[in-house]
């Protein structure tokens, strides 16, 4: 299991290639990739603040909980910080079980926790300036299925 | 000690050393020179971590403890 932060961009497949390299007994390996969108031209790029150590602990608990709750072999987790450019990868999610509906389901779970409650501070800059964002009501509602 | 989010650019900063005996007088040598800020971070949601760990109401501060203050987390 390993999580990461990183302030450069990534790529995706790359991560993918890695992840799934030498599993003899996994059968399914889900993914997911959120990418910063433009918001039609509301949204010129996008800031992530993170607390270096603090952040990284905090979504490494959950992926420990996301590893026993849904019997992973292994799960990977690339979160970038710092300005993202619209079109770019913001987060790359990466889960190993022997069947793929542990699999998609962890991925899923995963996915909520990151969009709602993981320590992040984000600041859309757009036309008219810079603006703090909160979670939506939809993010908050999805985190709530897992509870 | 540290700020994060809206705290850091209401502050207009976001890491400097105070000196503070625990949580209640490193909030009164804030509100002291900044009310607002004061206000900011006792307000609802506002969590507190000390070296890293959320605390709950009041902790003691040693030299060289790392305080921060969390406005609610946006995820990512």
């Amino acid at each position: 299991m390993t999580v990461a932060l990183t302030d450069r961009p990534f790529e995706p497949g790359a991560l993918v290639t890695a992840f799934c390299a030498d599993r003899a007994e996994t059968g399914a390996v889900a993914t997911f990739v959120g990418l910063a969108r433009a918001e039609q031209g509301a949204a010129a790029a996008l800031e992530l603040e993170a607390y270096p150590g603090f952040t990284e602990a905090a979504i490494s608990e959950v992926a420990a909980q996301a590893m026993a709750r849904f019997q992973l072999q292994d799960v990977r987790i690339v979160h970038r910080v710092g300005r993202i450019a619209p079109g770019e990868a913001i987060v790359f999610v990466a889960t190993a079980a022997a069947h793929r509906r542990e699999a998609f389901e962890a991925c899923d779970f995963l996915m909520d926790y990151l969009k709602s409650r993981a320590p992040f501070w984000k600041k859309e800059h757009g036309p008219d300036g810079a603006r703090w964002i909160e979670p939506t009501d939809r993010d908050r509602t999805d985190a709530q299925r897992w509870d | 000690m540290l700020l994060f989010g809206r705290l850091a650019d209401q502050a207009g900063w976001r890491d400097r050393p105070i000196e503070a005996g625990d949580l209640s007088a490193l909030r009164a040598a804030l509100a002291a020179e900044d009310a607002a800020l004061g206000e900011a971070l006792a307000a609802p949601g506002v969590q507190v971590a000390v070296d890293k760990v959320l605390v709950r109401g009041e902790a003691a501060l040693a030299a060289g403890t790392e305080v921060a203050f969390l406005p609610p987390m946006s995820g990512g």
